[in-house]
């Protein structure tokens, strides 16, 4: 395209979107919130909403560990366990409950790793988490977690969306519908995963449901394009590119200006912001201009996929704007079948996140941005005190709803704090307990929100993260 | 209209269910006005959910009300809620602060008068009979073309305004053809209309409906919004999220449609065909539209809690679909704002609660692609197919005792073998010619051995031979390694490998018949007796497999025996023989030699096979069984023949593999139904006690039960739903319809008809349209045609500035609206312009391409091979939709999942569309698809007929002529792109379609790649004017 008609075209995209924002901006304000479910029809669906009270922080970092990290292992030291290994469990414990797998007899099962108190949390962490010792001081220590759901694609589900069946949106969708985004070349919303394979449930668990679909997560993958379709077709330079949304520009233009209607500028924009984006993606996935002290902190390497790399990219994400980062590392199902062992399978997943999961809070705390950046850290549910036999051998737990651990760091979270307890045979929290809905409520509430208020008109329905549950646990908030 | 008008005032005057300022005498709607603020503010503690009821006061019912002095009729200051709603004191204030909801002065104004005009109830209106509504008188100057216009008219003119001028034919054309069809339409037959509209727009018009309904492609088109409804899916869901067939249900749709089935037969026999007196197949598998719900195949999972969840879906689903009602809410509680409680929301789960499945595949019914689609086949062709699938069910059902035959003819061969040994002496057979018909290499060793080279993927070879010397009994064809052959041979494939699919013997051009053939090894599968099959699908292999004899190499000589019906007497004339490779690509015979004998050898039975069968049958092993089972079926030619002779016969008809969909069935012993406390399906509310089932009271009843039944079941709620005089069906079946048309339902929440939902916009019209849908026989055609051809619906879309300010939502439908096309009808769109669409109706899902890593967060990868014939081209309905992982465009475009049932798509604009449409591959390909046709449709190189060819790409994109300066954008842009291009060879080449007609160069045919690229990039392509 000659300079004149690129000149004219810019010239004539500024004078008309002049108008055409404006008027989306009148549109948006008619349109009542949640009413619009039948098309979010406002320009920029980005744009921040104001929130029910000041903000604590407006980033998340969610570091989701799929398949069910052992608490029994890493966190809670049970001598009572140990005690009683072998034995079965009192029968008031088990009566009533129901589990994945495990069958009637299954017996105690110690934990062979040893732990240790760290730090002013009094935190007991196992020898497989070294370098959690570092941030134990920088975190609140949720120990009396409880959810609902004992298979991982309901779990998960129920964790992400608070329900156990597909169709609701994602936390992190609900997120972004409440805070927008700062992002204007990158999604407000991104999924990073690493792991021997996918998480179960898959999309279901960053859908934004029946929400605008502005707000569903953006998987970026580790290796090739991070974002489907980034890549120009083959033959299609960068000018050529450039020349291309110029022209399809100026059609809309011209069609807008017969139409008048509104839409057609915010296609305009799209066009703008994914031709931005097809830059700005592949720069945030080059960790090579990162030091080298910071690649050694998180233990990453440029090039390649690994949940190291994903930690720092998170970082990368949060600096650029982007509201919501979700971490999925798989294989924490440890049942004791082969490559699910308590032992040298739970060894190399845990030495997988170690690290880098600390590293991550550290980095931002240096610079400055766990102030206004939650990090969360967890999986779907705890495991059992009971072994589990498979192919003849104890050697891993069934899935357990009923207590684990999480922690979170930044954004409004006390540091140094355990908050919760279970008993003998962290079987049960018996105090402070944090249910999934309660974590929620308290994440929205950090974020500017009231839980019971960030709703969605669907079907007939205000419907909400928290449906008809959730208090804020304010003991663990600065 | 100024951004600092209060934005109360703004909500006010936009949403339809709102208090219009009017004087005060003015008589107040209940419906529209009142019950509104009620249930928004009120019914959560004070309606029908007796659990959370406050102070015993129901405002849902007027004698609760009154009695209380809450509310006394005509008497303003005596109303306790006029005092409560105002009251400045945090503890009298109503509702209570917590609550969120303060009463606004405009609705306390609208409270107070009311009250002053007496308080009257009316029964809500979704609710109460659908009124008899004769279309209003018009005055204005405005010609409406039917009925429905001028209800539209009468509420237009009533605000002093009047429905937009006609689309011009060009723009109504395409919408038209988008919205029947969800395909463009034809240059060819948008100019045949304009010449028609010019003459007589109404007969135009009428015509090209006409026309547009007929079409098969309506079935697709509204066939999708159904499927939509029914959560139609080809994939299980959940985690593992295994493929399933539900194709054929997708087909009856289709074709339901397209037959413009009555609504109400289409209502039955989706809910209830199983149940219907002898039903047939196709109403099976209309019952499938229930059996679209998900199924978790993951370990550990307890069936019976997703057994419920699939119930209550089915509850919800119908709920949705043809009530409009969002029962769901009942499921755990009374609904707070409808009057249905947990009770009756469960006795609508006993209707559900008997089926066989329990989250798994449970019933299924057998069908063939075609069976469905094409038209009633000939009798006699069909009981020709019923005979053979008889015969093939025949021999399967027999199949063990005809094994046990088998087996002791197999081991009373054994013992005759060994009694009485037969040497056989081969002569090897000198070839006079060879030849390979696709022209590999092939030639005649000095061994009279022939040797082959790599050369066409699926080779035949010809082999003439002398007459015969000496009479010849058998046949043996010898593979034989070569040092020029992959791994040393004998086969062309890379590993040495063959598959031989046919052998067949010619003398004097006469077919020469085959007893049997026997290979000295095959590979599991792949036996030699099925080089003699006549199946092109079936043939020798050699690789080594499970059971492969010890010390069995593939890359070694083998040899197949082919034993002669009739040994074939010496002299006489030459003969011939021809080998097929029909089945994998280049897996051709490397080396070979044939010879013959005069005597037929005995069948050698492989020693393996005699170990197993000499083992006692109850001593076999899994394995054992397994392995016989296996050669069995090798050898069991008569059920082979008999499967030929119905794939043929099957064939003739036309129709494709039989598959096995789900169907719903209920058990022989219904399950009890009980009230789940709080939606838990583990807690049963014994107090209440067994359900049975039965429809919410505030609507009409069941129909009478027929004479001898004992239960009520499935059919009973499908006649109920579509009674004649049905408050709901009708009402929200129309207002779907409607908001296909319009973008949005004379109901704007069309899937919530209660209290909370929000009033028509044009009630009287509402009703009108669904009286007239069910007098007339439920017929879509006939409701969509009175649609499309009212004047209303043919209006021009642009906003008008003095609509913008009186109606800036359109809700008095003075234009009609840009609509962007739904994810599936981008891509036909695309598909129709480029020219490349196959048009084929039904048939199982298909793989266009799709990016690369879609599976990259996925548990469960999908084999995802991209189709390479015609089903590359195949509208979206048909691509294979896995609900963990489905098709990208799809989902980017808003496409749901269909976890759920989706009564209306929302509609984003996003970076990530952009990135799709710019950029896929499947829509590049459609892109160069249309530059092609442009070259080819548009003749010449100069600078006219390069502006030719952008108004005929205007043509079949926006079925239009572009304007002065759009072409110029056009053509500035495209010669600028030829220009980069003619300086760039790889990247023309890259972008450049294939091939394209000799007159243009290069760097021209990838200009016009781009130039269709940036066209189908549009606003304008995407959307509907």
């Amino acid at each position: 395209m000659n300079d004149f008609l690129r000149d004219s075209t810019r010239r004539h995209f500024f004078e008309k979107c002049g108008v055409g924002l404006g008027s989306i901006a009148l549109t948006d304000m008619m349109v009542r919130e949640g009413q619009a479910a039948a098309g979010a029809r406002a320009s920029d669906p980005m744009a921040p909403r104001r929130s029910h009270h000041p903000a604590r922080a407006k980033n998340v970092i969610y570091l989701f560990m799929a398949g069910g990290p052992s608490h029994l292992e890493l966190f809670e030291d049970k001598p009572r366990l140990r005690e009683f290994h072998g034995q079965l469990p009192p029968e008031s414990l088990v009566e009533g409950k129901r589990f994945a797998f495990l069958k009637d007899g299954a017996k105690l099962l110690g934990s062979e790793r040893k732990f240790e108190t760290y730090g002013e949390a009094r935190m007991q962490l196992s020898e497989l988490f070294p370098h959690h010792r570092k941030i134990v001081d920088e975190v609140t220590w949720l120990r009396g977690m409880k959810t609902e759901v004992f298979n991982h694609g309901p779990a998960k589900l129920f964790m992400n969306t608070g329900f156990q069946v597909p169709g609701r949106p994602s936390i992190g969708s609900w997120v972004t519908y409440g805070i927008g985004s700062e992002s204007r070349d990158l999604p407000g919303f991104v999924v990073l995963q690493s792991g021997p394979r996918g998480p179960r449930a898959g999309n279901a668990l960053w859908s934004a449901g029946f929400l605008p679909s502005s707000y569903q997560g953006v998987p970026f993958r580790g290796t090739g394009d991070p974002i489907l379709n980034l890549t120009n077709p083959e033959g299609i330079s960068t000018e050529r590119q450039r020349e291309f949304v110029d022209v399809v520009g100026s059609l809309n233009r011209e069609r807008l200006s017969v139409t008048r209607d509104p839409e057609i500028s915010t296609r305009i924009n799209a066009y703008e912001m994914a031709y931005r984006m097809q830059t700005s993606a592949p720069e945030l996935m080059d960790l090579s201009s990162e030091s080298q002290a910071t690649l050694d902190l998180y233990g990453a390497e440029p090039g390649g996929n690994s949940y190291a790399n994903n930690c720092l990219l998170a970082r990368r994400l949060v600096e650029r704007g982007v509201r919501f980062v979700q971490l999925y590392h798989t294989d924490w199902d440890h049942h004791g079948g082969p490559g699910q062992t308590l032992g040298k399978d739970l060894e190399k997943v845990a030495k997988e996140v170690d690290q880098a999961s600390a590293a991550l809070v550290l980095d931002l705390k240096q610079r400055g941005l766990l102030d206004d950046t939650i990090v969360i850290w967890g999986g779907e549910f705890g495991r059992t005190p009971m072994g589990e036999t498979r192919e003849g051998k104890i050697g891993g737990r069934d899935h357990h709803i009923d207590a684990f651990t999480m922690w979170a760091a930044g954004g409004g979270f006390r540091s140094g704090v355990t908050h919760g307890k279970t008993d003998d045979f962290g079987y049960e929290v018996v105090d402070e307990r944090v249910h999934v809905h309660d974590l929620h409520a308290t994440l929205l509430h950090l974020l500017g929100f009231d839980h019971e208020k960030l709703t969605f008109r669907f079907q007939g329905r205000d419907f909400r993260l928290t449906d008809v549950h959730g208090h804020v646990v304010q003991d663990v908030l600065t | 209209m100024a951004r600092s008008l209060p934005v109360s005032f703004l909500i006010l005057t936009l949403i339809g269910s709102v208090p219009r300022l009017v004087s005060a005498e003015e008589k107040v709607d209940f419906n529209r006005e009142i019950r509104p603020i009620l249930s928004d503010k009120c019914f959560q503690c004070h309606g029908p959910d007796d659990q959370t009821l406050k102070g015993d006061l129901r405002l849902d019912q007027r004698e609760s009300a009154l009695s209380g002095g809450a509310i006394v009729a005509g008497d303003v200051v005596a109303s306790e809620l006029i005092a409560r709603i105002t009251a400045s004191d945090p503890d009298e204030v109503m509702p209570p602060p917590k609550v969120k909801k303060p009463v606004t002065q405009e609705e306390a104004e609208l409270l107070r008068r009311w009250i002053e005009q007496g308080a009257e109830y009316a029964g809500h209106w979704a609710f109460e009979p659908v009124q008899s509504m004769a279309p209003p008188e018009t005055s204005g100057t405005a010609k409406p073309g039917n009925e429905i216009d001028r209800f539209v008219l009468a509420a237009l003119e009533e605000k002093g305004l009047a429905l937009s001028p006609e689309a011009d034919p060009e723009t109504l054309a395409r919408r038209l053809s988008l919205d029947l069809t969800g395909l463009l339409p034809p240059p060819g037959r948008v100019a045949s209309f304009r010449e028609q509209f010019a003459k007589n727009s109404d007969a135009a018009v009428d015509g090209l409906v006409d026309e547009l309904l007929a079409s098969p492609h309506y079935g697709e088109r509204w066939g999708r919004h159904w499927l939509d409804q029914a959560r139609y899916a080809d994939s299980n869901g959940y985690t593992i999220d295994g493929e399933r067939v539900m194709w054929p249900y997708r087909d009856w749709v289709i074709r339901a449609i397209n037959e413009d089935m009555p609504f109400d037969r289409f209502t039955i026999e989706q809910i209830a065909g199983d149940l219907l007196p002898h039903p047939d197949k196709s109403q099976l598998i209309a019952s499938g539209f229930h059996r679209n719900t998900l199924i978790n195949q993951e370990g550990g999972t307890d069936d019976e809690q997703f057994r419920n969840e699939e119930v209550v879906d089915r509850v919800n689903t119908t709920g949705a679909v043809w009530l409009g009602l969002t029962l769901g809410c009942a499921q755990c509680h009374t609904h707070k704002f409808d009057p249905i409680s947990q009770k009756e929301y469960f006795e609508l789960f006993a209707f559900f609660n008997h089926g066989e499945d329990v989250n798994n595949t449970g019933p299924t019914v057998e069908v063939s692609e075609g069976e469905l689609l094409l038209p009633p086949p000939d009798p006699g062709q069909l009981s020709r197919w019923e005979a053979t699938k008889k015969a093939v069910s025949e021999l399967e059902r027999n199949k063990a005792a005809r094994q046990d035959k088998w087996e002791e003819g197999v081991l009373a061969r054994a013992r005759a073998e060994e009694e009485t040994p037969v040497s056989v002496e081969w002569t090897r057979l000198r070839p006079l010619s060879v030849r390979a018909e696709a022209g590999s290499p092939l030639r005649t060793l000095d061994d009279q051995t022939i040797l082959a080279g790599r050369g066409a993927p699926s080779e035949t070879y010809r082999v003439s031979l002398p007459a015969p010397k000496d009479s010849i009994a058998a046949i043996r064809l010898q593979l034989l390694t070569h040092e020029s052959l992959p791994k040393n041979g004998p086969g062309l494939a890379s590993n040495g490998n063959i598959v031989l699919t046919r052998v067949e013997f010619y003398q004097g051009g006469k077919r020469i018949a085959v007893a049997r053939a026997e290979h000295d090894h095959a590979q599991p599968g792949f036996s030699a007796a099925f080089t003699i099959d006549e199946n092109p699908d079936t043939g020798w292999a050699i690789n080594i497999g499970k059971g492969t004899r010890p010390g069995v190499r593939m890359n070694a000589d083998h040899e197949a025996r082919y034993v002669l019906a009739k040994p074939i007497q010496a002299g006489g004339a030459p003969l011939e023989v021809v080998l097929r490779h029909e089945k994998n690509s280049h897996y051709n015979v490397g080396r070979f030699a044939l010879e013959s004998s005069p005597r037929a050898p005995r069948p050698v039975l492989e020693e393996e096979l005699l170990t197993k069968l000499a083992i006692p049958k109850k001593d076999r092993s899994n394995d054992d069984k397994k392995f016989l089972a296996g050669r069995f079926a090798e050898e069991d030619a008569e059920l082979r023949q008999a499967k030929a002779s119905e794939q043929s016969a099957r064939k003739a008809l036309g129709y494709g593999a039989p598959v096995k969909t789900m169907v719903m069935r209920d058990r022989k012993e219904p399950r009890d139904t009980y009230v789940h406390v709080r939606g838990d399906f583990l807690r049963h509310d014994e107090e209440i006690g067994k359900l049975s089932p039965g429809v919410p009271a505030v609507l009409p009843g069941l129909l009478p039960m027929k004479e001898g039944k004992e239960a009520r079941d499935r059919l009973d709620l499908a006649h109920w739903l579509v009674r004649g005089d049905h408050p709901l069906t009708p009402r929200v079946t129309v207002n779907r319809a409607w908001m296909r048309f319009f973008g949005r339902g004379i109901v704007e929440t069309e899937n919530d008809f209660g209290t909370q939902g929000s009033y028509p916009t044009h009630p009287a019209l509402l009703d009108w349209l669904a009286r007239s849908f069910v007098d007339d026989g439920w017929s879509m055609k006939k409701l969509h045609k009175r649609i499309v051809t009212s004047a209303t619906y043919r209006q021009r879309s642009v906003s008008r500035p003095e609509l913008a300010e009186s109606d800036p939502l359109n809700l008095l439908l003075g234009r009609q609206s840009r609509i962007r096309v739904e994810a599936g009808i981008v891509r036909d769109a695309a598909l129709s312009a480029s020219g490349l669409l196959h048009p084929k109706i039904g048939g199982p899902g298909v793989m266009p391409p799709q990016p690369d890593g879609v599976y990259a967060f996925t548990q469960r990868k999908v084999n995802w091979v991209a189709a390479t014939d015609e089903n590359r081209f195949r509208r979206a309905l048909y691509i294979k939709f896995f609900r963990s992982a489905p098709y990208p465009l799809l989902t980017t475009f808003d496409s749901p999942d269909f976890q759920s049932v989706c009564t209306s798509r929302v509609r984003s604009n996003t970076p990530l569309q952009s990135l799709m449409l710019a950029n896929d591959e499947a829509m590049f390909e459609l892109a160069r698809g249309l530059g092609v046709r442009l070259m080819h449709e548009v003749k010449g190189t100069d600078s006219t007929a390069n502006r030719d060819r952008i108004r005929r790409a205007f043509q079949l994109c926006y079925s239009r002529e572009p304007g002065d300066s759009e072409l110029e954008m056009v053509a500035g842009f495209q010669e600028a792109q030829q220009r980069s291009f003619a300086e760039d060879e790889t990247g023309s080449k890259a972008v450049a379609p294939n091939s394209y007609p000799g007159e243009f160069d290069l760097a021209a045919a990838a200009s016009w790649t781009a130039v269709a690229r940036a066209l189908m990039n549009t606003d304008e392509f995407i959307t509907r004017e």
